[in-house]
């Protein structure tokens, strides 16, 4: 069982951030896995766990500094990683992103591939359905539930809607976008650390996918970006009354603005 | 586009369930209302479901009349609210959204109608949905827009906030249409049409034909009881571990359910096991920007801000006076979450019940 995990990594949540010339910056800050994908890693190697047969492949698209996550998903049992990395890039909307993933994928076996429901930075949430759709595989997203069969050929998968859950069972090869609820990652052991530091690392540059400039591009970005700014602040709230003023009291203020100012209840 | 070609068409994909048509849907049909009106397009709605109905020549059964009033009164809504024509797409295997029916049904009606715009909510069914037409029509997609405009010669822009909130993006379309925006729930919504002058519209229906799919295992086994969705919900209470167990939670349920409002939580507490995941409000969580967030001891870390400062109103509940959650409250109470809710609560019903 071939599995593949798509991997970005993404500023670290506890970053607050700043625009300059145009673009996010949060000096000092250090870049994570995205939250999700942590997910799609665990969920793979707990496949592994049960099925030694699977192989697990790290797929990643980004710069130089994603070398970062891909050592940590590594260590954490992955089995080896292609690190998709060329100037070129840089800066492709989701759709783009989608295409030159789907390109190495189609030319490897691949039975199963894991995504993350959304990165937390573009917050697209488009990734993983496009690259399902693009390879002409089943998917499901936002999934906090995967059964396999004995065979391991299909698969039962609980998935997140508002206000339920549905299950859907479907045939491999499939690709399934990670949710919360999942599983809980585990840290790298110090084992897994020294272990990863053997395990290979594949570069692939634009030119080794047979991708060109007349395949993808950026001037080709469905999406452009035209303004980035950050939220205007918050007006100063009013607070109501210190720990002594009784409960009671407070309350029937805050009600009462809430009604007659605010007009919400 | 350009203010030569005929005028524009925007497109949009109501989402319902048993309950009925969705808020959300009632609200993406408003805001393509109000784009409509400053470039003079024209709003189409496209309801996908079970064909129980029929036209009624005459010879249609009590079911097939029911449901054919139960269609009219959709589309009234829809009309109401903004929509020129409303299209039911019609399918046994429609009854429920799965998305290869789905997004299968609307290629062939944008092969046949044309859509310069298309809109669909930012659930995750509708986030689902834009990615496969996206990839199949080769067109782009902005999810979770909170703000629309469009230039005189018809070029819509779109707002859409990304780290979580943390900043706020401006993005165009380029290339072939349409374009495909999700919006966000809680965000477009429009005045009481009730109050305006009645609206006409034009309501068709339409059989249509969809393939068997190759991996015949594909079902829907169950879907749950529905509740109240915190990303849905006009009011959100929230709690954070300032709460101090499971148990005290039940005083947050209690205003919950006076107040119509959804019960939210900050990560520890989701994962201390005493929420589901699925009320977990934050950067890693749901975003909600409802009318009125109340945080009850909640500290405000940058991951929850990040969730939940695009509320409208925003009430904090804590015992520390300098606690991060206040800086973005508009009304904040230095209190025990303990003694202050079941105050509220109370408050509330008595006002509620005048
Ligand atoms: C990668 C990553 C992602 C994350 N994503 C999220 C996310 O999506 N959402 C999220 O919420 N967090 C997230 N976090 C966690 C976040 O950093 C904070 O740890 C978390 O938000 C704190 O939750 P809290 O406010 O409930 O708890 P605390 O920070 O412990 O705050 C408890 C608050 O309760 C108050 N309090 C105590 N007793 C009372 C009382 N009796 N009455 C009133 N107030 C009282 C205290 O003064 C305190 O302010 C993430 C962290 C990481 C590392």
């Amino acid at each position: 069982m071939k599995i593949i995990v798509c991997v970005k990594q993404v500023l670290d949540t506890a970053a607050t951030i700043q625009i300059e010339n145009g673009a996010v910056v949060s000096p000092g800050s250090s870049r994570i896995i995205n939250p999700y994908d942590e997910f799609a890693i665990e969920e793979a190697v707990r496949i592994k766990e049960k099925n030694a047969a699977a192989e697990i492949t790290i797929l990643s698209l980004g710069p130089e500094g994603f070398n970062d996550a891909i050592k940590k998903a590594l260590a954490m049992g992955a089995d080896k990683a292609v690190h998709l990395l060329d100037r070129k890039f840089d800066g492709l909307d989701s759709y783009a992103a989608a295409k030159i993933l789907q390109r190495y994928i189609a030319s490897v076996p691949h039975d199963l591939i894991l995504c993350g429901k959304q990165a937390v930075d573009v917050d697209m949430a488009q990734t993983g359905a496009m690259l399902a759709t693009f390879l002409g595989i089943p998917f499901v997203t936002v999934a906090t539930r995967i059964e396999f069969a004995a065979d391991f050929q299909n698969a039962k998968i609980t998935r997140q809607v508002e206000g339920g859950s549905e299950v859907r069972e479907l045939p491999l090869p499939l690709l399934v976008t990670c949710q919360k609820g999942l599983n809980e990652p585990r840290l790298p052991s110090l084992k897994g650390i020294m272990a990863a530091k053997k395990k290979a690392v594949l570069t692939l540059s634009a030119a080794d996918l047979g991708v060109d400039d007349g395949d993808i591009n950026i001037a080709d970005n469905r999406i452009v970006q035209e303004n980035i700014s950050l939220p205007a602040p918050r007006k100063k709230g009013r607070i109501l009354a210190a720990n002594e003023a009784a409960e009671e009291k407070v309350a029937a203020e805050l009600v009462q603005i809430l009604r007659d100012e605010e007009k919400i209840i | 586009m350009n203010a030569n070609t005929s005028w524009q068409v925007f497109g949009v994909v109501i989402e319902h369930d048993a309950a009925g048509v969705k808020p959300v849907s009632l609200e993406m049909i408003n805001a393509a209302r109000k784009l409509a009106d400053q470039i003079s397009a024209t709003v189409v709605a496209f309801y996908l479901c079970r064909d129980d109905g029929g036209g009624d020549d005459g010879n249609a059964t009590a079911t097939q009349r029911r449901q054919l009033a139960a269609e009219e009164k959709v589309a009234d809504a829809l009309i109401q609210n903004g929509a020129d024509e409303v299209r039911f797409l019609t399918h046994p295997d429609l009854n429920i959204y799965i998305h290869e029916n789905y997004s299968f049904a609307l290629m062939r009606q944008l092969e046949k109608s044309r859509a310069d715009y298309l809109f669909l909510p930012a659930t995750n069914n509708g986030k689902e949905l834009s990615a496969v037409l996206s990839a199949k029509l080769g067109v782009g997609v902005a999810t979770d827009c909170v703000a629309l405009s469009v230039s005189g010669d018809g070029d819509v822009a779109a707002v859409r906030p990304v780290f979580a909130g943390k900043a706020l993006a401006t993005v165009r379309f380029r290339g072939k249409t349409p374009h495909i925006l999700t919006l966000r729930p809680n965000i477009f919504r429009g005045t009481d049409p009730a109050a305006a002058v009645p609206r006409r519209g034009e309501i068709f229906r339409e059989d249509v034909a969809l393939p068997e799919f190759s991996h015949q295992a594909q079902r829907l086994v169950k879907k749950a009881a529905s509740q109240l969705d915190i990303t849905e919900a006009r009011i959100v209470v929230a709690g954070g571990l300032g709460m101090q167990s499971p148990a005290n939670f039940k005083l947050l349920e209690e205003l919950a359910e006076v107040l119509g409002a959804a019960v939210g939580a900050s990560r520890p507490v989701v994962d201390n096991g005493w929420r589901e995941y699925s009320n977990q409000v934050g950067q890693t969580g749901r975003t909600v920007s409802p009318d009125l967030y109340i945080a009850c001891g909640i500290s405000g870390s940058v991951q929850h801000l990040a969730g939940m400062s695009s509320s409208r109103c925003i009430v904090a509940i804590n015992t520390d006076a300098h606690a991060a959650i206040f800086s973005v409250a508009d009304y904040g109470i230095v209190g025990d979450v303990i003694k202050v809710v079941p105050a509220l609560t109370h408050e509330f019903r008595k006002v509620l019940a005048a």
